[in-house]
């Protein structure tokens, strides 16, 4: 039972930085219709950048503050280069120039930082803890409280601002949101650089558990499925997504894949979202809309 | 002017609806097809066949398989690697474990097996519409690659799940020299590309157009809506499958599972997003773009800074401007280099005159 | 009170919107060969309607009596397998096909072969390409398509589009034809060039048709038999002439006191 629970609190934990990349998803989402696939490619740029740069002799506050004017210039570029380029297109073309954007974006970050790994270390060991008996990574504990606390300042930004309540006002109609003055652009602006800076301190996170690396990138693929369980549009729904995908990911891993041959991590959230997708195909927490004809 | 239509006129239903409806299109199809098979054998070299025209035919079959699901259905698709894998390993298995089976027949079977497999993880589709269904496809994805990986006997038990491309012989003749396989896999892709344009240009291609346009009034006048998804689906892991075999065994000769990943899925949807979806032809021009581009890309590079910028590097820029092409593509010319053509074509017939 | 000349009768149809009343028990029938309006202010429940009867929304209560069949829950392939075409308010055609394929894809019910007949053109497939091109060639003709057959139908104009969305629901040969505003944005000549082809359409096939119209001239000069619905309500029912004195009816239109 220890062990059972061992695994389904660690998978949680893990499952938390799922929850970390895909609110980046969630904002972008809300605010411009896209399912942003170069997110994870915006991960890898912004802890090669961090790493980097500190690696440089810059200090943590000042590479982290660099970094972040760095994702909020890349965001004014893709707003400018790309989305205004390609407003009132279909999703699927927003997705597939997401595609593209991960290109250059992974190719960027590789051609100015390197495709070498670098170790990144932020002052946590990983001695693991013990609570009630049950061992827990003290670096897991320590991810999840500062991905906690970004998720409620989150929630106020979204929330409590202004911001937040053109965002919502954009999400529900972009024309109506137009039509009463909300500066869309500004607003692409704004919630594509917070998605930036989601990003950097998932990276960061990322990076310092398994080294900052190209595979930081396919965090995307992890995003993906814990969105489709939680809803596109819910922020609520990509941390319950999150730990969910994280639990069942490492408890399946543990019990189920030493029977069928092991390493069934990759495809097994997908399976999953599937069969949610089956029962709820808005997911959890997402809008069902009405189509109207 | 040369391509001058008056005069040419159409007297019956049957003709109207022929591939090409003019006399020089219906010349410079046959004249083409003349130059591919006849003349390019005695003056291809080994380099041509093996790293350019194989790969380039192959891909364009990929490519087909993927723009009658996206670019027709309208079901867009990041699993087409998958579906390629199982037609590869199911062609292999079948001329591995049946006795005798000629090479075409396992083949087929084989392509029949991956529409089988795109029609299941098509399933999903018949309840979750958009980008939703991209879950299904990348399921498709690393589900297909973790089987066979982890399950050797699909590739006889060989370590790492490698297959072997067998002796190529095809009614009694050896295709197993560069330009035999170049030959063999033109045959295949040319009959598929025309039977492709006999669908979409009939009652099912129709079908699966008004489905992608618009699937509630497709529903309304009378059209099953999951049917249609699921014979897109089918049809196109069918090409799929089939240029996966070929890609294994005509160009590569062995392959691993992994040589079928998401990047390979990826790199077929770049193939129509610069094509151009919607069309037959715009897989082709795509398909060359991709095999292209890189071979230019490297010798210029050699050429111009006589290897001053290293392999690493270069890659790096090359993903750069393939990702910048596909955004450039998909805002200024949405319908690809098949619409580039038009353009010109259109241009041609009102020749000498601007408009 | 089913007789051998009603086509279409709705009993006690209601419908809502997470929680909004769209429709309330609304009940009326429409006789064969007959063009039945249905009027009523923006938001009475005319579209949501017309959208019960053939399935597109599923009522929450009361049936439809379809050709004397009585179904809880239409489905639009259903209806559309027994005789019914229509058309959208907002324009619902294929917009990246041309015209001839708009209106071959209202035919595809005609098809007798399967699709690997057609591929490899054997068995019923040669026959049924040609009939199927000229059941379309006749409906082109007839609503006068013929200079646009090969125009991409995105790329047409909206009053055009209007017209080939009525050939696509013609090319099938309905017996019950819903039409959703089929005169909405259009001017003065277009609304008398649309009121003939829906007329003609009528003499010419015996096509029962149940339209949704905002100018009330052409409804009155069009239809046999007028329904005004109010705020998800029948408040009128009958012929032109009785419908014009009703005067609840005069209320919901001029906005007299209730």
């Amino acid at each position: 039972m220890n062990f059972f629970l061992e695994v389904f609190t660690g998978g949680l934990l893990a499952g938390v930085m799922y929850s970390l990349v895909a609110i980046g998803f969630v904002l972008i989402y809300k605010a411009s219709g896209v399912f942003n696939f170069a997110q994870g490619s915006m991960v890898l740029f912004a802890a090669l950048t961090f790493v980097s740069l500190v690696e440089r002799g810059i200090p943590f506050w000042g590479a982290f503050a660099i970094t972040l004017i760095t994702m909020a210039v890349l965001a004014w570029l893709i707003e400018v280069l790309v989305l205004r380029q390609l407003v009132n297109r279909s999703p699927i073309t927003l997705f597939m120039a997401t595609l593209g954007l991960s290109y250059i974006v992974e190719g960027l970050a590789q051609a100015v930082w390197g495709a070498q790994v670098h170790a990144l270390d932020i002052g946590i060991n990983d001695e693991p803890y013990e609570v009630f008996g049950i061992l827990l990574s003290q670096f897991d504990l320590f991810a999840a409280g500062i991905a906690g606390g970004l998720v409620a300042l989150l929630g106020f930004l979204f929330n409590k601002t202004r911001i937040g309540i053109s965002l919502r006002a954009v999400a529900d109609d972009q024309l109506a949101a137009l039509a009463v003055g909300i500066k869309l652009q500004r607003l692409w602006l704004i919630v594509w650089a917070v998605a930036g800076f989601v990003g950097l301190v998932a990276g960061i996170l990322w990076g310092a558990r398994v080294g900052v690396q190209f595979s930081l990138s396919l965090i995307v693929l992890k995003a993906l499925p814990v969105l489709i369980i939680g809803g596109f549009t819910s922020i609520e729904g990509a941390i319950v997504g999150g730990l969910i995908v994280g639990a069942s990911e490492k408890l399946a891993e543990v019990f189920i894949g030493p029977l069928i041959g092991g390493g069934i991590e990759n495809w097994f959230p997908y399976v999953l979202a599937m069969l949610f997708l089956l029962v709820r195909p808005y997911g959890l927490f997402g809008d069902k809309a009405i189509e109207r004809v | 002017m040369l391509y001058k239509e008056s005069g040419q006129f159409v007297t019956t239903y049957r003709f109207d609806k022929r591939f090409f409806r003019l006399k020089q299109e219906r010349l410079a199809f046959a004249l083409l097809l003349a130059f591919a098979f006849l003349v390019v054998p005695s003056i291809g070299n080994d380099y041509w066949f093996s790293a350019i025209l194989i790969p380039f035919l192959v891909l364009s079959l990929a490519g087909l398989g993927l723009n009658l699901l996206t670019g027709y259905a309208g079901q867009l698709s990041l699993g087409s690697a998958a579906f390629m894998a199982v037609g590869a390993f199911a062609t292999y298995n079948f001329n591995l474990r049946i006795e005798g089976l000629p090479l075409i027949i396992s083949l087929i079977l084989g392509g029949l097996t991956a529409g089988g497999v795109g029609l299941v993880f098509g399933l999903p589709s018949l309840r979750i519409k958009g980008f939703y269904l991209i879950v299904s496809t990348l399921a498709a994805q690393f589900f297909v690659q973790w089987v066979f990986t982890n399950f050797t006997w699909f590739s006889n038990n060989s370590s790492s799940g490698v297959i072997t491309a067998p002796p190529l012989h095809v009614f009694g003749s050896d295709f197993n020299s560069p330009v035999g396989r170049y030959l063999l896999t033109l045959t295949v892709v040319v009959a598929l590309g025309l039977l492709a344009k006999t669908i979409v240009s009939g009652e099912l291609g129709r079908k699966w157009m008004a489905v992608r346009d618009m699937d509630t009034a497709a529903a309304v006048i009378g059209i099953s809506v999951p049917k249609t998804k699921l014979l897109a689906f089918a049809i196109s892991s069918f090409y799929l499958g089939i240029a996966g075999a070929l890609w294994a065994f005509t160009y590569l000769g062995t392959v691993e599972p992994h040589g079928f990943d998401l990047t390979r899925s990826f790199q077929i949807l770049f193939i129509i997003i610069i094509g151009g979806m919607g069309s037959i032809l715009g897989n082709f021009l795509g398909a060359a773009f991709i095999v292209l581009f890189p071979i230019l890309l490297s010798n210029l590079s050699s050429g111009l800074f006589a290897g001053a910028i290293d392999p690493g590097q270069l890659e790096n820029f090359q993903k750069m401007i393939f990702g910048a092409l596909i955004i450039f593509f998909l805002i200024k010319e949405p319908n690809g280099l098949a619409k580039v053509w038009q353009t010109v074509k259109q241009r041609l017939r009102v020749w000498p005159l601007r408009f | 009170m089913t007789n051998a000349t009603q086509l279409l009768r709705l009993d006690g149809i209601s419908l809502s919107f997470k929680g909004v009343k769209a429709i309330t028990d609304i009940s009326f029938s429409v006789k064969k060969g007959e063009i039945c309006a249905l009027i009523g202010p923006n938001g009475a429940g005319k579209s949501s309607l017309l959208n019960v009867i053939n399935g597109v929304y599923q009522a929450d209560e009361g049936q439809i009596v379809y050709k004397g069949n009585a179904r809880k829950n239409m489905h639009p392939q259903w209806a559309a397998r027994r005789g019914v075409a229509r058309t959208f308010q907002n324009i619902a055609l294929f917009k990246g096909m041309s015209v001839l394929d708009n209106v071959l894809t209202g035919t595809n019910l005609k098809v007798k072969s399967s699709w690997i007949e057609q591929v490899f053109n054997v068995g019923r497939a040669p026959a049924d390409a040609p009939q199927q091109r000229q059941k379309a060639e006749q409906v082109i003709a007839f609503l006068k398509l013929q200079p646009w057959r090969n125009s991409i139908v995105g790329n047409l104009p909206y009053g055009l589009q209007k017209r080939v969305e009525l050939a696509r629901a013609l090319a099938a040969e309905p017996e019950l034809l819903l039409l959703d505003e089929p005169m909405a944005g259009m001017n003065a000549e277009e609304k008398a060039e649309m009121s003939r082809f829906i007329v003609e359409t009528r003499q010419e096939f015996g096509t029962t048709i149940v339209l949704i119209e905002h100018d009330i001239g052409v409804v009155m000069s069009l239809s046999d038999h007028v329904v005004v619905l109010d705020y998800g309500k029948k408040i009128g029912d009958g012929t032109p002439d009785e419908v014009r004195v009703n005067p609840e009816v005069l209320a919901a239109y001029l906005g007299t006191k209730h």
